[in-house]
């Protein structure tokens, strides 16, 4: 029957296209490690811990790009995991139906804005901003206070780790924001009724009902914060200093990141070692998205289901 | 803060708890105030710093000499679309044929493995995109910087957020539909094409347009790709100019008429992906985004 | 709705996916490569360079130094008025442009710094190197208060080493009687990129200072102890610009065209001199050029020369198979070497001294395409 046939050609002709989808993974992943597998024989487990970066005597180890993406990483979970977790209560408890609904679509156009223009606002603002008020203020304040005194010494020169984490907090804000709401709707309203049903306050309602039972899924949504961290190139690159100084424990000090690493680097690495020792650090930003990513989404399914509203 | 303390008639508690509700009331709202202020202070910068830059000369004119004021980004504008465009005919049928697999289709495993697949690359950053297809194209299959490398990157990025979207909008197609639809005996296939698909037409566009803003901006895969051309260029085997190329390039730069020009090139994207978005809104309100 | 007419549709839309995969597979099959040689005519409409030449290429791609950037921008200006060829040079740094030539991912290159022997044997074949202009590579700083600056090599490299860590430290205060500079820290700006202005700087902090030749050492992509890392002369220049109390080496140009301060050298023969083009020109008096012109002119033993000049390079294979491109290339070439040169004064490079340009002349001549040399001899 024609039909028979037009099925068969349809579905070949879908599967055919669709099948792309797992080959360019699988290509992807087999070109990078087949590119970065000198670097990865030649050095081994070292070079996620020796910082010695020296394309002149072939010596690679990633150890101070690995810690620039931890330190920036950090600083933008920290800064960004609270207020927007914080908002995500709010627009699901407190606000208005209306009123939420408006202000989580301008929180999402945020998630629009393309990485290169969070850069350019982040050098042309944000790096005068922490240069001349905010990073003298911390030192004169927070860098006097014996611990953690040592995260705000040192000279300040505007792009350092502290900018770079800064304003990835700003870009990982409405991913936590969306993702943390549809955890926290998803809880069932019988919890909150109960709650309210002994008496307890709004907010006593939010803390013992709804946050004990939408905790894994906001975890999740902060795994998934981290990992779009992990990979964020362009607005970091432009506000990070660029500059492959050894660790140390000051957030003032210029850095980079795995992938500003390879941004800055990619173009102009010849030599075969030197270019698959900047492809295995795509290849290890690569193993990184690749657990990251389930291991988030794993979390959020067993809270809200299949994350929607996040195809950013 | 336990049910004893919520049902304790001491009026001491019941007023520190009235102050805990209020002072966290205070700070949600503060952290939503932010949330979007950070938006509008953005979407303040770009007005101010980046309208005065918009002239007829920035939208038509090439970029002058290094140091030289005037000139446009011309080339930049024409080559963000002509590599979205192209981008968008690979993506969107292999996103669009991805989502029809694994809702329509659905043999079992190989669903699955295509649906997760399609989420990992999502995942992937997008300077990994960028090596991959350099290796593949620029030093391997076609041996140089082109538009076309540029391309098949963004397409690679666009891919799992066409399937993505598609897939739940297809979803949202009643099954009632589709069983009409059989039981008056059309084959399969017609199904999906004629009654499926364009049942979902509004957010299969959403998901299109959706893909086709984030590519627009993305600059990693484009600096290993398309390198960028000081001319106009309509030549997919060519090295081609894009806007978030142009940004980055005039963002590390010391010359100010650059600067300017960064924030009026960034205003261009924000505003058409705006736009887009905005139309999307109003058009397909009911689809998931 | 379901009738014979929709079989129309559904074919339509299916050929369209088709039609599509099809002209994209057709547009990478269909490579712009082979190209016919034409008879290596006199080429008269073709050489000397006066204006557009029918056998040539229309486009070419290169990449390279940022270093000379301003001067080549305003070439590929200049020269696609005068011949309709389009030259897309993007500046991304003379480490990027000796890989992108190394893999042929360009037609010609730029880089500041000569290419190693161990760079030159991993091409496929044979690159020449192309002298086009020369330039002063200048420590240009960013203090408040401070207009005039003298450095010698000895405070440079203590700079760069970490070594000389206030604007006021007493080292400064020697060669700057009367300047009073501000107690804040130095923030050395280098860059971040594989760079031939490093390699020039490098160099010849190498030479001048063993501390810093055994701590850092020369090369296009050093580690420095201390600073902030720009990518390109342009964004070291937008670094000093945009942070106070910052030093930094760049181009004359880069530096002029912001107006930052340029610092004075003392050089090799104990005289501070100011970077102009007059003291990069004397730098390449009575030096002894090799074959392959592959030569570094740091630290100038001449009187008045600026210790930190050098040359930035063309690189291009000799032999390219593609003949429309060779004859593009080798007329490019030819233009820059010698009508190019009018243009260098004014935008902060010098020209090419008569005997290098000579040498220049003999290399683009040297340009073959399958064997035959694509300029008529002279």
């Amino acid at each position: 029957m024609r039909s028979g046939r037009g099925d068969r050609l349809f579905a070949g002709g879908v599967t055919g296209l669709a099948l792309i989808v797992p080959l360019t993974l699988a290509g992807i992943t087999l070109l990078m490690v087949e590119a970065a597998w000198p670097s990865i024989t030649t050095y081994g487990l070292g070079f996620l811990t020796s910082s010695t970066w020296d394309p002149v005597k072939e010596i690679f180890g990633a150890a101070a790009y690995l810690y620039g993406t931890l330190v920036t990483t950090a600083v933008a979970v920290v800064i960004a995991a609270p207020v927007a977790v914080g908002a995500a209560i709010f627009l699901v408890e407190y606000a208005p139906q209306r009123v939420a609904g408006t202000l989580s679509f301008l929180i999402e156009v945020l998630a629009y804005i393309p990485s290169i223009v969070y850069g350019l606002w982040g050098l042309f603002v944000l790096v005068p901003l922490f240069r001349e008020n905010v990073e003298p203020f911390l030192q004169s304040t927070l860098g006097v206070l014996p611990l953690i005194g040592g995260l705000f010494s040192g000279p300040i020169g505007g792009r350092d780790l502290l900018v770079g984490g800064v304003i990835l907090a700003i870009m990982i804000l409405p991913l936590l924001v969306a993702v943390s709401r549809e955890v926290i709707a998803a809880v069932p309203t019988a919890q909150r009724e109960g709650m309210l049903g002994i008496g307890a306050t709004k907010w006593e309602m939010v803390r013992g009902a709804v946050l004990p039972y939408a905790r894994i899924g906001i975890v999740g949504a902060i795994v998934l914060g981290v990992a779009r961290a992990f990979g964020e190139t362009m607005a970091v690159t432009l506000v990070v200093g660029n500059s492959s100084t050894a660790i140390t424990s000051s957030l003032f000090v210029p850095g980079y990141t795995m992938a500003s690493a390879i941004a800055n680097q990619f173009v102009e690495a010849s030599g075969q070692l030197y270019f698959s020792a900047i492809v295995e650090i795509a290849v290890l930003l690569l193993l990184v998205a690749l657990i990251v990513n389930t291991l988030a989404r794993l979390l959020i399914r067993r809270v809200a289901g299949t994350p929607q509203g996040f195809a950013i | 803060m336990s049910a004893a303390a919520i049902a304790s008639p001491s009026w001491r508690v019941r007023r520190r708890r009235r102050v805990a509700d209020t002072v966290m009331a205070v700070l949600l709202t503060a952290a939503t105030a932010i949330s979007v202020g950070l938006l509008l202070l953005i979407l303040g910068y770009l007005i101010v710093n980046g309208l005065p830059a918009l002239n007829l000369a920035f939208f038509t004119e090439r970029p002058k000499p290094f140091g030289v004021e005037g000139g446009g980004v011309g080339p930049a504008i024409v080559g963000t679309l002509i590599v979205s465009a192209v981008a968008g005919v690979i993506a969107i049928p292999i996103g669009i044929a991805a989502a029809i697999f694994v809702t329509e289709l659905r043999p079992g495993r190989w669903a699955a493995i295509v649906r997760f697949a399609a989420e990992l690359i999502a995942g992937l950053p997008s300077i990994a995109v960028g090596v991959f297809v350099w290796s593949f194209l620029v030093r391997g299959l076609l041996g140089k910087y082109s538009a076309i490398a540029g391309a098949v990157a963004l397409a690679v990025i666009m891919i799992p957020i066409v399937a993505r979207t598609t897939e739940e909008v297809l979803r949202l197609v009643p099954g009632s539909l589709r069983e009409a639809a059989l039981a008056l005996g059309a084959p399969r296939w017609r199904v999906v094409m004629r009654v499926v698909l364009p049942t979902a037409r509004a957010g299969v566009a959403t998901a299109a347009v959706l893909a086709l803003a984030r590519a627009a901006g993305e600059t990693a895969p484009l600096l290993l790709t398309a390198l960028g051309n000081l001319f106009f260029s309509t030549d997919l085997l060519r090295p081609i100019a894009a806007l978030p190329l142009q940004i980055y390039q005039y963002a590390a730069s010391p010359y100010d008429d650059w600067h300017a020009k960064a924030w009026g090139a960034s205003l261009i994207l924000v505003a058409v992906i705006a736009l887009a978005s905005f139309a999307l809104r109003a058009f397909a309100p009911r689809v998931p985004r | 709705m379901l009738d014979a007419g929709m079989l129309g549709e559904e074919k339509k839309m299916k050929f369209r996916l088709a039609a599509s995969a099809l002209a994209i597979a057709t547009l990478i099959a269909a490579c712009g490569g082979a190209s016919t040689p034409s008879p290596s005519s006199s080429a008269n409409p073709c050489f000397p360079v006066k204006g557009q030449c029918p056998e040539e290429a229309q486009q070419l791609t290169a990449s390279g130094a940022t270093f000379p950037a301003v001067i080549y921008t305003k070439w590929v200006d200049e020269y696609y008025k005068a011949t309709g060829v389009q030259v897309n040079y993007q500046a991304i740094g003379s480490g990027g442009g000796i890989k992108a030539i190394t893999e042929k991912t360009v037609d010609f290159a730029g880089s500041d710094a000569p290419m190693t022997d161990a760079q030159l044997a991993a091409a496929s074949s044979s690159i020449l190197h192309i002298p086009t202009v020369m330039g002063a590579v200048v420590p240009t700083f960013n203090v408040p208060g401070v207009t005039k600056l003298n450095l010698t090599p000895e405070t440079l490299a203590g700079i760069y080493l970490g070594a000389i860590k206030t604007w006021n430290d007493p080292k400064l205060a020697a060669d700057n009687p009367g300047v009073s500079f501000p107690s804040t820290n130095i923030t050395p700006v280098f860059r971040s990129d594989s760079s031939g202005t490093t390699f020039a700087f490098t160099d010849y902090l190498a030479k001048v200072s063993p501390e810093f030749k055994s701590k850092v050492g020369a090369g296009t992509a050093v580690t420095f102890p201390t600073g902030l890392g720009g990518k390109g002369n342009d964004g070291v220049a937008g670094a000093v610009k945009s942070t106070p109390n910052s030093i930094g080496y760049v181009e004359l140009i880069y530096a002029l065209q912001q107006k930052l301060g340029t610092a004075s050298l003392k050089n090799a023969s104990g005289k501070f001199v100011d970077p102009t083009l007059d003291a990069v020109s004397k730098a390449a008096v009575g030096v002894t050029y090799p074959d392959d012109l592959r030569v570094s002119i740091t630290n100038s033993p001449n009187a008045e020369a600026w210790p930190i000049s050098t040359f930035t390079f063309l690189l291009t294979y000799k032999d390219i198979s593609d003949h429309a491109k060779a004859l593009a290339m080798a007329r490019y070439f030819w233009w820059g070497t010698h009508d190019g040169q009018n243009f260098a004064k004014d935008l902060g490079y010098a020209p090419l001294p008569a005997d290098v340009l000579t040498k220049a002349e003999a290399k683009i001549h040297a340009i073959t395409s399958g064997g035959t040399p694509v300029l008529p001899a002279k």
